[in-house]
C-alpha cells in the first residue's frame, strides 16, 4: 500500500506539488489524473525513490520512502513515464540484468512470466533498440513486473500502444490491482473510467478531487440529462418542454436536438414523450446522456484557474 | 558486492559492441606497436655500428602512459552521461540498488576493459625478452605494469566523475582530459618556480608523471601506490556524490 502525508516538492523556486495526501491500499487501482505538468510524475519519482520530497512523508509497502529507500525499492515495480531500456541488449539480456540487480532466483522463469503477461515472448531474442514504441513500453511493463511487486506505479502506461494493446494492458493491470496496489497516472479520462477503483484529479501541484469514478460523475452532475431528438422544430419544441414540471435547463441544440436536465431521481422521460406526441412532432431518440470524465475534468480544472 | 559485479560486467560487454571502444583499443594497441618497432629497428641499427644497449620496457610503458591520458577518458565519457541523456538513470536509481554500487560497478566494467587492453600488449614484453639478452629484468617489467594499471585505474575514476557531472559525453571527454593532463603535467611546473619548502615538497608529491617515473624505474615507494588509490577513490566518491545530488536538484 501507498500512504502519502503532505508530500511537497520544490524545484528551485518552482513548486512541482504541494501537500499532497493520499492513499492507495492493497486491491486497489487508483488512477492520477491530471494536464500535463500537473506534478504526476514528480509524485511518482518521489514515490519510487528517484528523488526526496521537500517537505513530507511518504510510506511505500510500509517503509518510510527517504530513510529505507532501499527497502522501498525492493517492493516496488515502477514504469517510468519514458519507458527507459537498454538499446544495445537484447529483451532477454535486459530483463536478466534488472532481474540480476534484484537478486531474484529463479530469474528465468520470472522472465518468461513477465513476458508472457505482456505478450512478447517471441521478441526475447531481438534488441530492444529494435523494438517499436509501444513493444518497448511492453518490455519496460514487463521490468516493473518482474520480481512480481506488492506496489506497482506506472507513469501513462498505454502511451504509445495501439488500440488491442491497449485493452491487454488494461485487463494485466485489473488483474495485478485485485491483490496488490496498483498507482497509475494518465490523461486519458477513459482510462481513468475503465481502470480505477479510485481517481485523484490533479492540477498544478494540488489534488483537486478524489473519489470513485462513479460517484465523481454523479457528484459533480447534479443532474441527469437527457437528449430529445424530433422530427420537426426544435426550437420551437423547446419551450413546450420546459413547461413540464421538473425539467430544467431546455436548450435547444444546433443539430436539431433538445437538451435538458431533471434532478436526480425525479424522471420525467414519460411526461416529455406526451408532451411530444401531444405537441404533434414524431418522437426519435430520447436517451439519458451522463456528463464525461473529460467535461468534469475540464469543469474542474478551469475553477481552479479562476481561483488563482 | 553482487550489485556492482552485475552492473560491471554489463559495462564490460557493453565495450565489445561500442565502436568507440574498439577505436580506442585499436589506436592504443597500434600506436604502441608502431613505437616499439621503429625503437627496436633504430636501437639495433645503432647497436650494429656503436653498440648500444638493449632496450628494456619502458619502449613499452612510456608511449601507454601517454596514449591512456586521450584513452580512458573516451572510455569513461558516457558511462553516467549516458545514463541520464537516455533515461535509463531512472531505471538504476529506482533499482534496488545504492548510488556507490552504480558508480563502482561503472568504474570496474571500464577497468577490466582497459586491463583486457593492457594484457594484450603483454606481447611486447615476450618479444623483447626473446630479442635481448639476457632478456628484460622481470622486476622492472612487473613495476612498470603496476605503475600503468595503477595509473589508468585513476584515470578512469576521475572519467567517471566527470562523466556523472555531465549529460553530455563530449563534455566529460573534454573535462577528463583537462584533469588528467593537470594531474600528469600541469601539477609539476610549480615546483620549477618554488626551488624549495613545504609547497615544493606538495607539488613533487602530485606529480603523478615523476611518481610514474621512478616505479617504472623499478622503484615502488608506498606513497606511490597510496597516491594513485587515494586519487581513484576520490573520483569515485566524487561520482557518487554527483549522483546522489541529481537526485536533490
Amino acid at each position: 500500500m501507498i500512504r502519502v502525508d503532505g508530500l511537497t516538492k520544490d524545484y528551485g523556486t518552482r513548486r512541482a506539488i504541494e501537500n499532497l495526501t493520499f492513499e492507495a491500499r492493497q486491491g486497489e487501482v487508483v488512477g492520477f489524473l491530471g494536464p500535463n505538468g500537473a506534478g504526476k510524475t514528480t509524485t511518482m519519482r518521489i514515490l519510487t525513490g528517484y528523488m526526496p520530497p521537500t517537505y513530507g512523508s511518504a510510506k511505500v509497502a510500509g517503509f518510510d520512502i527517504v530513510s529505507e529507500s532501499l527497502e522501498v525499492r525492493r517492493r516496488v515495480g515502477y514504469l517510468p513515464e519514458t519507458a527507459p531500456l537498454y538499446a544495445d541488449m537484447t529483451v532477454y539480456e535486459y530483463l536478466k540484468f534488472m532481474a540480476d540487480l534484484r537478486h531474484l532466483p529463479n530469474a528465468e522463469d520470472m522472465i518468461d512470466d513477465a513476458l508472457e503477461m505482456v505478450g512478447m515472448e517471441e521478441r526475447a531474442e531481438g534488441y530492444v533498440g529494435a523494438l517499436s514504441k509501444g513493444m518497448r513500453q511492453r518490455i519496460g511493463l514487463a521490468q516493473a513486473l518482474l520480481h512480481k511487486p506488492e506496489v506497482l506505479i506506472l507513469d501513462e502506461p498505454t502511451i504509445g500502444l495501439d488500440p488491442a494493446q491497449v485493452v491487454e494492458v488494461r485487463k494485466i493491470i485489473r488483474e495485478i490491482g485485485k491483490e496488490r496496489t496498483v498507482l497509475l497516472s494518465t490523461h486519458i479520462l477513459s482510462e481513468a473510467q475503465a481502470l480505477c477503483d479510485r481517481v485523484l484529479i490533479i492540477n498544478k501541484g494540488h489534488i483537486v478531487v478524489e473519489d470513485s469514478p462513479e460517484n465523481l460523475q454523479a457528484r459533480l452532475v447534479g443532474a441527469e440529462r437527457s437528449i430529445l431528438r424530433v422530427k420537426g422544430d426544435a426550437d420551437e419544441l423547446a419551450p413546450k418542454i420546459a413547461e413540464i414540471e421538473g425539467v430544467q435547463n431546455v436548450k435547444a441544440q444546433p443539430d436539431g436536438s433538445v437538451e435538458f436536465q431533471f434532478a436526480p431521481g425525479m424522471d420525467v422521460r414519460p411526461q416529455v414523450a406526451r408532451a411530444v406526441i401531444k405537441a404533434g412532432y414524431d418522437l426519435l431518440e430520447l436517451r439519458p446522456v451522463g456528463m464525461s470524465l473529460e467535461e468534469i475534468f475540464l469543469e474542474l480544472t478551469r475553477d481552479n484557474t479562476k481561483e488563482k | 558486492m553482487r550489485n556492482i559485479w552485475t552492473i560491471a560486467r554489463r559495462e564490460y560487454r557493453h565495450y565489445f559492441i561500442s565502436p568507440i571502444a574498439y577505436i580506442v583499443a585499436l589506436a592504443v594497441l597500434l600506436i604502441v606497436g608502431i613505437y616499439f618497432v621503429i625503437v627496436l629497428y633504430y636501437v639495433s641499427n645503432q647497436a650494429l655500428m656503436y653498440g648500444a644497449t638493449a632496450p628494456d620496457i619502458s619502449i613499452v610503458i612510456g608511449p601507454m602512459a601517454t596514449i591512456f591520458l586521450f584513452a580512458t577518458p573516451a572510455l569513461t565519457m558516457r558511462l553516467l552521461a549516458d545514463e541520464q541523456r537516455m533515461g535509463t538513470l531512472e531505471l538504476m536509481l529506482t533499482a534496488p540498488i545504492r548510488d556507490g554500487e552504480l558508480v563502482i560497478g561503472k568504474w570496474l566494467g571500464a577497468f577490466l576493459f582497459t586491463l583486457t587492453i593492457i594484457a594484450i600488449t603483454l606481447v611486447y614484453p615476450i618479444v623483447l625478452n626473446k630479442l635481448t639478452s639476457p632478456g628484460i629484468d622481470q622486476g622492472i617489467m612487473i613495476a612498470s605494469y603496476i605503475a600503468i594499471i595503477l595509473l589508468v585505474a585513476l584515470y578512469l575514476a576521475l572519467g567517471t566523475a566527470m562523466s556523472s557531472f555531465f549529460s553530455n559525453q563530449f563534455a566529460a571527454f573534454f573535462a577528463t582530459l583537462a584533469v588528467l593532463l593537470i594531474f600528469w603535467w600541469l601539477i609539476s611546473l610549480p615546483t620549477y618556480i618554488i626551488p624549495s619548502g613545504v609547497f615544493h615538497d606538495l607539488f613533487v608529491y602530485l606529480d603523478l608523471n615523476g611518481r610514474f617515473g621512478s616505479m617504472t624505474r623499478g622503484v615502488i615507494a608506498l606513497s606511490d601506490v597510496v597516491y594513485p588509490i587515494s586519487l581513484t577513490v576520490l573520483g569515485l566518491l566524487l561520482s557518487t556524490v554527483a549522483v546522489e545530488m541529481r537526485r536533490w536538484r
